[in-house]
């Protein structure tokens, strides 16, 4: 690229300062910090809202490294995720993109639910997750050797989902995968006290609550309620809000449309409370 | 349904296709004629029953004929009820029990019949009743009406409707309340002891049971308040406070320790006092401890049967077996006794497979251990692979060349079967124009709204960047010939965005089930279904077939053609969706297989398989029945997977379905309880499944 002048602009990086609360489930964090010092790219798996996202930014914490976190949707193109040419007054400005940030500062690069983006945007990655560890930026005329704190964290529910976006081998096959699920009941129940601000006993219920919904995947419901609904329950009732109401609100509304499905987890939620 | 009435002629042949009453040498006349008066919904609501019974039995099928049709006008849409208690008896007790319990029924309803408002029936509460046990209890729990609330365990018996509450949210509770209580028995261990020793030295036996019932219920209560603490507290108060002389029995029976014993104590207690009348509470069911035992019975024979089923194939397989079946030379069984159960204990369980390691587990709930019995190889009823081999061929009749042979799973033998299954592909018959009209304009808004939502999912364009002409400017291009013209260079005239329409590249087959089970109600919704769907796969775009499969043994696989690829949505096509019917058999694997060949062909990026059945795989003669179904299924779906085909199963079955997800995987299938759901059903899961 021939262009006349050019501004790299780097998307702000910032490290938390506080430690994000994670609750230690298994040995994910040791599997991730060994991934990391091998610079291995690492995939997280696991249904909706059981503490991923959480999870990811806990070790960015904990590495000292700043995070940067793309949600990826179906319009994400490779320019959302390298960057692209912006214009200012009379100059041309070229704008990193977060991958390309990251893999500029050394930061963990959290791409949610890659599945979800363009199918050409799975393929930025691929020299990124080898041993090349580099990222081209043809736009920019650029090829950009990673830092070496550079990592790359995908998200990957395998539940429900639609056969056009299922993740070719040649992806999957790249990353260290850490399986993700919802906690047992004590643990969950702890992280819901925790996060929700409500006392231990409502918390359990809530989680109880949760436990039952889960037996209905596949009879009534694509998935049940993820740690992060009963979180969002727990905040309700912590607001003074009935149980019964926060429930229905926070939980059974947003799993079910389906008349019968519905009425029966009405029924559940009374009997919980 | 809007649909006209069916006459006596119809009625007659219908009845007489089901119950083969000509050869029986019965006339349905006047059964025909009393059911020509009721609407066509219920006329179909009864023929359905009576086709699901003659799967039983056809004297019972005609039992619930004649009995539904006598009572048609009166019950209305009560017959799905007469129709289930008279299932339910023969359940029990054959065909005697099914005369009672279908006069009993017919009583009781006739009764019902006077409309109130508060009343709330099983059958408008059975599917979220349904769905409330399915979390409590983690698998499908049997609901069916009863002329007695209680539970063996497995099943659990409800009241055919419930008007005691003065509103219909109170009946409603109160259904879910009788319900919990009765898996509640099963939760904490209310069959765990024998009640007979302290029953048999009762004179009245049913006080004793009402006594044992009542005490159980507080003990079960007590449970409850820590698993369920709002039912719980709707049941404390439902029944108010216990009366003065049993509080010391709620208390004791509340301790976190109490065991069914305790609550047989107290019924001892009971009867040295001088038991009176025993108080009547509306959460208590009955106990049934006989019925119980002859149930259990039948189970722990069954489970039995398979265990030893699937041990002895194990040591056929196993050179090393001492004990292989048809072994004649072997020393007496005795000598195995003592090691063989030994082998198993040791959690050779998990060699076994599911259905075997299935009911091993329910063996044990039901009598601790294993009994070595079982685990001795068997004597002369040994499986013999080929058994069956002749028998069925002599009731297919072969009819000329088949379009194809396939391959047959077999998981006893862990090999396949060579050329065993003989294919033949024809056009599916056409039925009446009328029909599909009807459907149209019956579903007219139906159709409007999933259109609507699918032409939404094509309207997700694609994006062509640096285009010569388009509908919008591509900035990045811009900046980029901006900067090359001030360098001096010579700029890109490709300036443009162009949206075009995304190319789905989907190629869809879906194989509809044909088999005899699905007359009725399930085979109307699976074409009204296919009428929807193909209606709104048209405001896709995507490429699709249909076919439909049934067949009669392995030399008899029917394949029907309803629409290929290549053919349009016309009328034509329409027609040979009318006339999708019920037939014969399900022997699913074959379908799987043809079906996914003709789909491997086709030239597109994602391939997907929708299977949309009533129930799992079948065939005549009890071969196909069961695990070998499932897996030679399972086996064809693999695959098809291993082509880079994914299929999806769509399952219509009231009583859930316990052998899917061991057929189809978590993921890919779902279950529909109500045919009448699956029209809505299906295109939303094909909107989810392809978005
Ligand atoms: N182990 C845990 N420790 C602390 N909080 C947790 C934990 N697990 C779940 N949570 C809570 O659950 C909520 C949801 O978690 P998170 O957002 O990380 O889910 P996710 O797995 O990323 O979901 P999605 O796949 O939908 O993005 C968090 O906000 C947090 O409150
Ligand atoms: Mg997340």
């Amino acid at each position: 690229m021939n262009s006349a002048k050019t501004v790299t602009l780097a998307t702000p990086l910032t490290r938390a300062t506080e430690e994000p609360y994670y609750h230690v489930v298994g040995d994910e964090v040791e599997v991730f910090a060994a991934a990391a010092q091998s610079r291995l790219p690492v995939m997280l798996k696991g249904p909706t809202g059981c503490g991923k996202t959480r999870f990811v930014e806990h070790m960015a914490w904990k590495l000292g490294r700043p995070l940067v976190t793309v949600a990826c949707h179906d319009d994400l193109t490779t320019a959302d995720l390298v960057g692209r040419y912006l214009i200012a007054g009379d100059e041309t400005l070229w704008l990193d993109g977060p991958l390309t940030a990251a893999v500029r500062a050394g930061a963990i690069c959290y791409l949610d639910e890659i599945v979800e983006a363009r199918k050409d945007t799975t393929v930025v990655i691929h020299p990124l997750t080898d041993s090349r560890r580099a990222l081209p930026v043809e736009k920019h005329g650029e090829y950009l050797a990673a830092h070496a704190d550079f990592m790359l964290v995908i998200s990957y529910n395998p539940g429900y989902q639609s056969v056009l976006k299922e993740m070719k081998p040649s992806t999957r096959q790249r990353f260290v995968a850490l399986d993700f699920d919802y906690p047992d009941a004590a643990l969950e129940a702890r992280i819901v006290a925790h996060e929700g601000g409500v006392d231990e006993a409502t918390a359990q219920k809530l989680v109880k609550l949760g436990g039952l919904t889960r037996k209905l995947k596949g009879a009534g419901l694509d998935e049940g309620a993820g740690t992060r609904l009963l979180v969002h329950a727990a905040q309700l009732i912590a607001r003074g809000m009935n149980p019964v109401v926060a429930c229905t609100a926070a939980i059974a509304r947003p799993l079910a449309d389906e008349p019968d499905t519905r009425n029966a987890l009405d029924d559940l939620i009374a009997a919980v409370f | 349904m809007g649909q006209r009435k069916l006459f006596a002629h119809e009625i007659e042949e219908r009845l007489d296709q089901m119950l083969l009453l000509k050869l029986r040498q019965r006339s349905p006349k006047e059964a025909a004629t009393q059911l020509e008066a009721v609407p066509r919904e219920h006329q179909e609501c009864l023929l359905r029953w009576v086709g699901i019974a003659a799967q039983s039995s056809n004297e019972l099928g005609w039992l619930i004929a004649v009995q539904g049709a006598e009572h048609a006008a009166e019950l209305g849409d009560r017959l799905a009820g007469l129709a289930r208690a008279g299932l339910d008896g023969f359940d029990r007790g054959g065909l005697e029990a099914a005369r009672a319990a279908l006069a009993d029924a017919a009583r009781v309803l006739r009764k019902n019949a006077i409309p109130a408002p508060q009343r709330v029936s099983f059958a408008d509460i059975e599917a979220r009743l349904g769905c409330v046990l399915q979390a409590l209890h983690g698998r499908p729990l049997r609901l069916a009406v009863g002329a007695r609330t209680w539970t063996d365990g497995e099943t659990l018996w409800l009241p055919e409707s419930l008007a005691l509450a003065p509103d219909a949210g109170g009946n409603r509770r109160l259904y879910t309340q009788l319900a919990v209580m009765l898996w509640a028995q099963a939760r904490f261990g209310s069959f765990n002891v024998d009640p007979e020793p302290e029953l048999a030295q009762w004179d009245d036996r049913e006080r004793a049971l009402a006594w044992y019932a009542l005490f159980e219920a507080m003990r079960l209560e007590a449970r409850l308040v820590d698993e369920l603490p709002g039912l719980a507290r709707d049941i404390r108060a439902l029944r108010g406070p216990w009366p003065e002389e049993l509080v010391a029995a709620a208390a004791d029976l509340a301790r976190p320790a109490a065991t069914a014993a305790d609550s047989l104590r107290w019924v001892a207690e009971r009867r040295r006092v001088g038991a009176g009348e025993t108080p009547k509470f509306l959460h208590v069911g009955a106990m049934d401890p006989v019925a119980a035992r002859r149930l259990r019975a039948a189970r722990i024979a069954r489970d039995s049967a398979t265990l030893r089923r699937a041990l002895n194939i194990l040591r056929a397989n196993d050179p090393h077996s001492r004990g292989g079946a048809g072994d004649e030379s072997h020393p007496p069984l005795a000598a195995e006794g003592d090691t063989v159960p030994a082998d198993l204990q040791a959690g050779d369980v998990q060699g076994l497979p599911p259905d075997a390691q299935a009911a091993a587990q329910s063996l044990a709930q039901d009598l601790d251990v294993i009994p070595p019995e079982i685990l001795k190889p068997a004597g002369p009823g040994a499986w013999q692979p080929e058994e069956r081999d002749e028998g069925e061929s002599a009731v297919a009749a072969v009819t000329g060349k088949p379009d194809a042979v396939y391959d047959e799973w077999d998981y006893r033998r862990v090999a396949w079967r060579r050329d065993w299954c003989h294919l033949y592909e024809t056009e599916g018959p056409a039925g009446e124009d009328a029909w599909v009209d009807e459907v149209r304009s019956r579903h007219a808004h139906l159709i409007r709204s999933i259109r609507r939502r699918f032409e939404a999912l094509r309207g997700e364009d694609k994006a062509e960047r640096r285009q010569l002409d388009g509908e919008e400017i591509d900035l990045d291009a811009q900046v980029e010939a901006r900067a090359d013209r001030k360098s001096g260079s010579e700029p890109s005239p490709r300036l443009f965005i162009h949206r075009r329409q995304i190319e789905r590249s989907l190629a869809v087959m879906f194989m509809v089930d044909m088999s005899g089970s699905t007359k009725g109600w399930v085979n109307d919704a699976e074409r009204e279904s296919l009428v929807l769907l193909c209606e709104a796969i048209e405001a896709l775009g995507d490429r699709y077939a249909i076919y439909g499969f049934s067949g009669w043994t392995r030399t008899r696989c029917d394949i029907y053609r309803i629409k290929t690829f290549d053919e349009r949505y016309d009328a034509a096509t329409r027609r040979r969706i009318a006339g999708i019917e019920a037939r014969d058999y399900t022997r699913m694997g074959v379908a799987v297989r043809h079906l996914s060949h003709l789909l491997h062909g086709q030239n597109a990026r994602h391939k997907l398989l929708v299977t949309l059945s009533d129930g799992r795989p079948d065939d005549h003669g009890d071969e196909y029945r069961g695990r070998y179904g499932i897996e030679d299924t399972r086996r064809a779906l693999l695959e098809a997977r291993e082509k880079g085909i994914r299929s999806y199963c769509v399952t219509i079955d009231r009583h859930g379905a316990d052998y899917l997800p061991q057929l189809y995987g978590p993921a890919h299938y779902s279950v529909i309880d109500d045919a009448k759901k699956l029209p809505s059903k299906l295109a939303e899961i094909y909107r989810k499944l392809t978005a």
